[in-house]
């Protein structure tokens, strides 16, 4: 194999065995500006985050190296790679890469990060590629490669008639000089053939036929399987158990007591079983007696930890987040002041394929098949627990049936690397029961948030203070007293921070043994319906209409510059969007003079910014009498740069984004009883059901000039403010804690 | 205990004790991965198969009690996923994870075979108790109407997948 190694341009060309050509690309994440700076931190190492193939056969190979959890990236990114690269769609095939940081660098979905991650690498290889096969073909012809052009696979010579396949100049092509990727020739977006198509989910037929696509459908020949039984309460210990039934039931190999560390992300105390097949392990499961020691945090509870807000609220808040002039002082000569204390649960991921890894010792090296959302943290957990080095561990990475933020956690791989090498290193397969997942899992924590506003004669917001009382870590360290639960936090960039000359968020923790943890659109997922929720508040209290009381606020000279690279003009263009597309303004002049046909029907709005994406949603609501809510359609308004790369998949993103939204709202939460998790499966835990779902979500993408952002998360945090508003504009009673089924209220 | 099972109009013995899920003998043991697990208790619809043509959960079937019936899996609709509903789902592009689909459309194939012009109601009905957690409901309806040849009141269906 020939290597044509770039180092200037992060390219690297080789030549395939059985003819055709290898390109490989290595940036990530960073403008093309900053390459010799990375180059020269990496001390010149190639290691390349793209991999084209293109073989004689005329087919191209794309490795697809990030985790496919429903987001679509499987999809997308080659998206990028095929169109620069000037190739008919039907002619590519994806194949999901391994964990291997070293060939193909970071890895991880998360963050809605792999679109603007990947926007400018991506293309550029894909464009490097199409003007090698450009210059091979300008050799095979003898003629300039400017009198060259590309199109469905082919490079022209149209003053000659003549054209060659990219299979066909592929084996040539791997023996030419790499370009610079800083300076390789992108398409003009107006020649896009597949950047901005409707493109269907390239799994999608195997989906729809069964096919074993995911974690839980692989298995290996002599396979056992197991399962885990863990403390009820998070981190506590196995004192005893009835180990000699248990291994004397049918088809169980083993049973053992794993005693487990107080990393609540590590591995954690409890009993395995494992058996010759997963009914038999989760049968004998069912006889087994365990003898706990719940340890120090078996006492908390969802209603001491609200009694506590309560009191913590009336107290000085333990420190400042951010504070810009003198709310207190501004509270005192506002026209109108207005106080609310918004509380939220804890909240699950429920993604709907349980957790589950598979593991398999070779001596002293580990081979693991996992659904992990961030398999190169799952890595480093792993070697510092059984001392390994990273090539000692094979990571494959198998599709999972959603994500959610839910395995960004890696606990389910280190379970099964253990059990596997406690048996002695055979393949086996862990599969949590829904019931484990649901009580194990790492929560959206709830929090409590003590707001008052005030709002001058003429409707503006002069003075904000919030004291948020959320959580802390049940021993925080000493020199960061006040260190957040995971994504427990709040930024102190917060919307409307910055807009409002005295405003404050300080904040008060209460220590939490129960594990938290990202879960799609984390922090805004809460944050932004007590805000939205609280300047809706505020509007009605000013007497101005809910939208361009925003809009006011958005073009408020600013306090400071924005830390998080929000852009008041960009928020303000999906709002005045959103506001047109819904006709909120004949439907607020309706209201007004009475004219509404159904006086319980309303709507609501309310935006946000997460995720590098702006979002402004209106939620038109029919709300019965005795508080039965049907959300009739919602629009949505998004800014998330210049190009959509997938249409079909970004639709279904946004859409579904909302109704998971509108599922979080009515029904989802997880209590805290005696330290442990009360619900456990989907019974108990209500997901949105398709009669309960809006049947229109109209999507409108506003397009500004702006790189490309992520779309699996922003689109939801809107909808759950949007849907409270609009329950306040129909009945009057503002929605002040969650789920809605608390107050009454359900699904029509 | 060995039970003759009609899976897919082939029949298979499977040697299993009498309590064992129907789902567990098609995944595990006659290789079937199709039909998913997702809760247990029969709340999610993820391991939709049909007994005797009527859509059944799967986890809620003991082994026992399907021996002699005639079983419909995921794999059973068509050998290369030409089956009309499963055409709809790919044209539709419906699925984001993809986990529940395979209960999806077992639910979907047997509305049509008991309903073959189905309403939204009438969809709504037969699909309330297939959970999909990436909530892609709008797509399911209307990939229903389209294997049935109907049309959805969601006049903006088309728009809502990108297409001019």
């Amino acid at each position: 194999m020939t290597k044509n190694l770039s180092r200037r341009s992060f390219l690297q060309i080789s030549a395939l065995a059985g003819g055709g050509l290898m390109i490989a690309t290595a940036v990530d994440g960073a403008s093309l500006g900053e390459m010799d700076a990375l180059l020269a931190q990496a001390g010149g190492d190639f290691t390349p985050n793209a991999f084209i193939k293109i073989t004689p056969d005329n087919l191209v190979t794309i490795i697809a190296k990030n985790p496919e959890i429903g987001q679509g990236v499987k999809t997308s990114l080659p998206m990028l790679i095929a169109e620069e690269l000037g190739v008919e769609w039907t002619n590519v095939r994806i194949v999901q890469g391994d964990l291997d940081t070293v060939k193909y660098g970071p890895q991880n979905a998360g963050g809605s990060t792999s679109t603007p991650t990947n926007w400018e690498p991506l293309r550029r290889a894909g464009a490097a590629g199409r003007q090698m096969l450009m210059a091979a073909a300008a050799q095979t012809w003898n003629v300039p490669a400017s009198e060259l052009t590309t199109a469905a696979g082919r490079v022209r010579h149209t003053a000659s008639n003549r054209s060659l396949s990219y299979g066909e100049l592929a084996t040539k092509a791997a023996t030419l000089p790499a370009p610079d990727l800083r300076t390789v020739a992108l398409k003009d977006p107006k020649d896009y053939t597949i950047l901005g198509k409707p493109t269907h989910g390239v799994d999608v037929k195997a989906m729809t036929m069964g096919k074993p696509i995911f974690s839980i459908d692989f298995t290996l020949p002599g396979m056992l399987f197991a399962v885990f039984e863990k403390c009820p309460v998070f981190g506590g210990k196995v004192e005893s158990a009835n180990l000699d039934l248990i291994k004397s039931q049918p088809g169980v190999k083993h049973a053992f007591i794993v005693e487990g560390g107080s990393d609540l992300t590590g591995l954690l105390g409890g009993v395995a079983i494992v058996a010759d097949s997963w009914w038999q392990a989760e049968s004998a499961r069912r006889k087994l007696v365990v003898k706990w020691n719940e340890g120090p945090t078996a006492a908390q509870s969802s209603a001491g930890f609200a009694k506590r807000a309560l009191e913590l609220s009336t107290q000085t808040p333990a420190f400042t987040v951010g504070k810009d002039g003198d709310p207190d002082t501004a509270l005192k000569s506002a026209a109108k002041v207005v106080e609310g204390a918004y509380s939220y649960p804890f909240i699950s991921h429920a993604a709907i394929e349980p957790q589950n890894c598979a593991a398999q010792w070779h001596g002293g090296k580990l081979e693991l098949w996992s659904p992990s959302q961030t398999p190169q943290r799952g890595r480093d957990m792993l070697k510092q627990l059984f001392n390994l080095r990273d090539e000692d561990i094979t990571h494959h990475m198998l599709q999972a049936g959603g994500g959610f933020g839910r395995r960004l956690s890696n606990d389910y791989a280190i379970e099964v690397a253990h059990i596997s090498k406690v048996i002695g290193g055979g393949p086996v397969k862990l599969l949590w029961t829904r019931e484990d997942d649901m009580r194990h899992d790492f929560y959206r924590p709830g929090g409590f948030h003590f707001l008052k506003g005030g709002v001058d004669a003429a409707g503006k917001i002069t003075a904000w203070r919030g004291h948020f009382v959320s959580y802390g870590p049940m021993n925080p360290p000493a020199n960061a007293p006040n260190t957040f639960a995971q994504s427990a936090n709040i930024p102190n960039t917060e919307f409307p921070s910055g807009f409002v000359p005295n405003f404050a968020i300080e904040a008060t923790l209460m220590p939490l043994g129960v594990p938290t943890g990202a879960l799609r659109a984390p922090r805004s997922n809460a944050v932004a319906w007590v805000y939205q929720s609280f300047i809706d508040e505020l509007a009605n209290a000013a007497g101005k209409d809910p939208l361009q009381f925003r809009l006011d606020l958005l073009a408020t000279p600013r306090t400071k510059p924005a830390g998080d690279g929000f852009s008041a003009e960009r928020m303000a263009a999906v709002l005045r969007a959103v506001g047109e597309r819904s006709g909120w303004a004949a439907q607020q002049a309706n209201r007004r003079t009475g004219q509404q046909a159904n006086g319980q029907t309303a709507m609501g709005i309310a935006c946000h910014y997460s995720h590098r994406g702006y979002f402004a949603e209106v939620a038109e609501i029919t709300l019965s009498k005795d508080n039965a809510l049907k959300v009739n359609k919602v629009w949505v308004a998004a800014d998330v740069g210049r190009q959509i790369i997938n249409p079909s998949m970004a639709i279904n993103q946004c859409q579904g984004a909302v109704m998971d939204g509108l599922s979080e709202l009515m029904t989802q939460e997880i209590t805290i009883e005696g330290g442990r998790a009360v619900q456990s499966n989907f019974n108990q835990y209500q997901l949105l059901r398709m009669r309960q779902s809006p049947p229109v979500i109209d999507v409108q993408f506003v397009l500004s000039d702006n790189s490309p952002t992520g779309l699996g998360e922003p689109a939801l945090p809107p909808i759950l403010p949007a849907v409270c508003n609009a329950i306040f504009a129909a009945n009057g009673q503002r929605i002040r804690s969650l789920p809605l089924s608390k107050h009454g209220y359900r699904w029509a | 205990m060995a039970y003759t099972l009609t899976v897919n109009g082939k029949q298979a013995s499977v040697d299993a004790p009498a309590d064992m899920p129907l789902l567990w003998a098609l995944r595990d043991i006659l290789n079937l991965k199709g039909t998913k697990y997702g809760c247990g208790v029969g709340a999610c619809g993820a391991c939709t198969v049909h007994i005797d043509g009527k859509p059944t959960r799967s986890c809620q079937t003991r082994v026992s009690a399907a021996a002699g019936r005639t079983i419909t899996t995921i794999e059973g609709l068509s050998a290369d996923g030409t089956h009309p509903v499963q055409v709809a789902w790919q044209e539709i592009d419906v699925p984001q994870c993809g986990y529940c689909q395979a209960g999806q459309i077992m639910s979907a194939v047997a509305l049509l075979n008991q309903k073959p012009r189905p309403t939204d109601e009438d969809i709504d009905n037969a699909m309330n108790g297939n959970i999909c957690r990436c909530a892609t409901y709008i797509r399911i309806r209307e990939a229903i109407h389209k294997a049935a040849g109907t049309t959805t009141t969601n006049t903006q269906a088309g728009a809502a997948r990108g297409e001019e």
